[in-house]
């Protein structure tokens, strides 16, 4: 009971924070109201018992990516964005169709299906997954090749940054 | 959940949060003392007895003083900064242990506020957090000195944070866990019953990095950019007055406090010392000395050593402290391969 | 115990509006921003099912989704900065000519 009233607390803030990513004009309220959902997408994690990967969200996603986020938008000085709205006032009228379709579609799936998930009998026997070593054990094992990957995909990240970041000398 | 637990943990959380905040503000007074010694002067010594008032006396001096707000400054995120600074600087210390689990009242009881068997990570990312208060004071102040020290922040932040964290590797490779109070208790025994199995012996490499990468990430001399003085004008706090510049400064004493508890967890063995295990009351009192062993560095640092350039900071981040805390994991982890 | 479906539904929600984000927003760090909410929505749709089922590779999958994020946040954060020095805006109608 308890668990369900602070679930509904956590997501009503994560609704609210995306919907301020969205409405707001300013990139940098927008880019702290996006740290708030992370914050609390950290808290649930923590709640289905996946604490690495909680705090993983907050060091990697709230405490590096948006950091980079920030920085660009100080670093630019986007103090507001344009006023195009009215330019591009079809661009709503697209959304709102489509948002309605997709939620519709999900939230009806969801309704649809959910009931068959939670009777599977063998699954109350299984351990608890979501700590450090079960994560770490499957990184090394089962997944240890789009692990290596991942390596070569930051590798050529960082180089592709850095020369499109870099200024040409004359 | 049992009444006692909860009461167990309220008067657990009154008497850090207590402890800890008289502890910041004597640290504060510890270091215009000591900078005074260095620089051959007295420091301020005239409120109370060898000044030991003087915290009380810059206390209400804060809250007398004006709040000014500049007109043109973002007014939301203006106010909202000092408590983003503040909040998770605070929340840290909630799972840093100091000391073993002792019996009181019948009960056991452990000595850190919370524990969390992912310590270590829930420390990183609160620390990781801190970044923001600094940031928004330097955007919303709509001052140019400001935004520069924001600017400079973040990169210096995100620079330091990798080498930081590359160098805690070693350290968890070692120990194998995660957990800060199990990290300590693996330092417990000792070489031929004299030398202590601290982890600065086995790998001081990496004690030195985490040491250099954690005095950037606090933001202190010579890594103290975002509020260069004679560049900046004070930085990010320039446009901060009265309460609300007290809580920047609090933030920043309570994040030196988390390193320096930071360091002696992982490097120093904690709360091990000699009769520890006969007195585990004594734990914790071994642990703040060691703490006050490193806010002393910190001190000492500040008063003899000048303030990098900002392109000698980011150079040496980059293609200094990276490249030896990558070597220094791999030296680590072919060690512990090859040890045990 | 919450049942498995509320997630899937506050993550649902959070993709639709970050979808609807992509879409309405001009600015190129905010339509950014906005992909990163969707990805984000994706995470917890992963790490719900993972943690109900006790099955890890859901949660191994976020690990590698959070990977690739970072390298995309770089590059495409290296890439505004390129087109803004060109540029001076950052609205997406001023880039439509394919080429830096």
């Amino acid at each position: 009971m308890m668990e369900q009233a602070f679930f509904l607390i956590l997501a009503a803030f994560a609704v609210g924070a995306a919907l301020s990513v969205i409405i707001q004009r300013s990139p940098i309220y927008s880019a702290f109201s996006l740290i708030g959902v992370m914050a609390c997408l950290a808290a649930t994690y923590i709640m289905l018992k996946a604490q690495f990967l909680g705090a993983v969200q907050l060091i990697v996603y709230a405490g590096a990516i948006m950091v980079l986020f920030v920085f660009v938008i100080m670093l630019l000085n986007v103090r507001k964005e344009e006023n195009t709205l009215d330019k591009h006032r079809y661009l709503w009228l697209l959304a709102l169709p489509f948002a309605a379709t997709l939620i519709v579609e999900v939230l009806y799936t969801i309704l649809k299906v959910t009931s068959d998930f939670t009777s599977l009998p063998e699954m109350a026997k299984r351990p608890i997954i979501g700590d450090s070593q079960s994560i770490g054990y499957g990184l090394f094992t089962s997944y240890l090749m789009p692990f290596e990957l991942t390596s070569i995909l930051i590798l050529l990240a960082i180089v592709g940054s850095v020369i499109l970041a870099r200024r040409e000398k004359e | 959940m049992d009444i006692y637990k909860l009461i167990e943990w309220v008067v657990k959380i009154g008497i850090v949060f207590l402890i800890l905040m008289h502890a910041l503000a004597y640290i504060v007074l510890l270091e215009r003392r000591l900078l005074g010694f260095i620089q051959m002067r007295l420091g301020p010594n005239r409120v109370g007895p060898f000044g030991l008032l003087q915290p009380l006396a810059d206390g209400i001096k804060f809250f007398f003083k004006e709040e000014i707000i500049p007109r043109d400054a973002d007014r939301v995120l203006y106010i909202l900064a000092p408590i983003v600074a503040l909040v998770p600087a605070l929340t840290t210390i909630a799972v840093i242990p100091f000391g073993d689990t002792i019996n009181l009242f019948g009960r056991e009881i452990e000595l850190s506020v919370t524990r969390v068997d992912i310590s270590l990570l829930v420390v990183l990312a609160l620390t990781s957090m801190g970044i923001y208060g600094i940031v928004l004071a330097g955007w919303s102040s709509n001052n140019k000195y400001s935004l520069m020290g924001g600017l400079r922040s973040s990169a210096q932040m995100i620079s330091y944070e990798l080498s930081l964290s590359l160098s805690i590797v070693g350290v968890v490779i070692f120990s194998g866990s995660l957990d800060l109070a199990q990290i300590a208790k693996e330092q417990m025994n000792t070489w031929w019953g004299i030398i202590p199995k601290w982890n600065i012996f086995t790998q001081p490499i990496g004690f030195m990095l985490f040491l250099i990468s954690v005095i950037a990430e606090t933001n202190r001399v010579p890594f103290d950019l975002p509020e260069a003085e004679t560049e900046l004008v004070a930085g990010f706090h320039t446009e901060y007055s009265s309460m609300k510049f007290a809580i920047f400064f609090i933030a920043e004493y309570a994040n030196m406090v988390t390193a320096s508890a930071m360091a002696t967890l992982l490097f120093l063995g904690g709360w091990h010392g000699p009769f520890v295990k006969d007195f585990p009351l004594l734990g914790p009192v071994y642990f703040t000395l060691k703490i006050l062993f490193f806010l002393v560095l910190y001190i000492w640092l500040r008063g003899t050593l000048p303030r990098f350039r900002y392109d000698q900071l980011m150079k040496f981040g980059w293609k200094f402290m990276i490249p030896v805390a990558l070597a220094n994991v791999v030296l680590v982890a072919a060690l512990a391969l090859f040890l045990f | 115990m919450v049942p498995l479906s509320w997630y899937l539904a506050l993550s649902a929600v959070l993709f639709t509006i970050g979808a609807v984000g992509v879409f309405v927003k001009r600015n190129v760090i905010s339509i950014f921003m906005c992909i990163e909410l969707m990805l984000n929505a994706v995470n917890l749709t992963l790490i719900a099912f993972s943690s109900f089922y006790k099955e890890a590779s859901g949660q191994l999958f976020v690990f590698i989704v959070m990977t690739v994020a970072a390298a995309e946040a770089g590059v495409g954060l290296a890439l505004v900065i390129a087109v803004f020095r060109n540029r001076e805006s950052l609205n997406t109608d001023d880039t439509n000519l394919l080429k830096l």
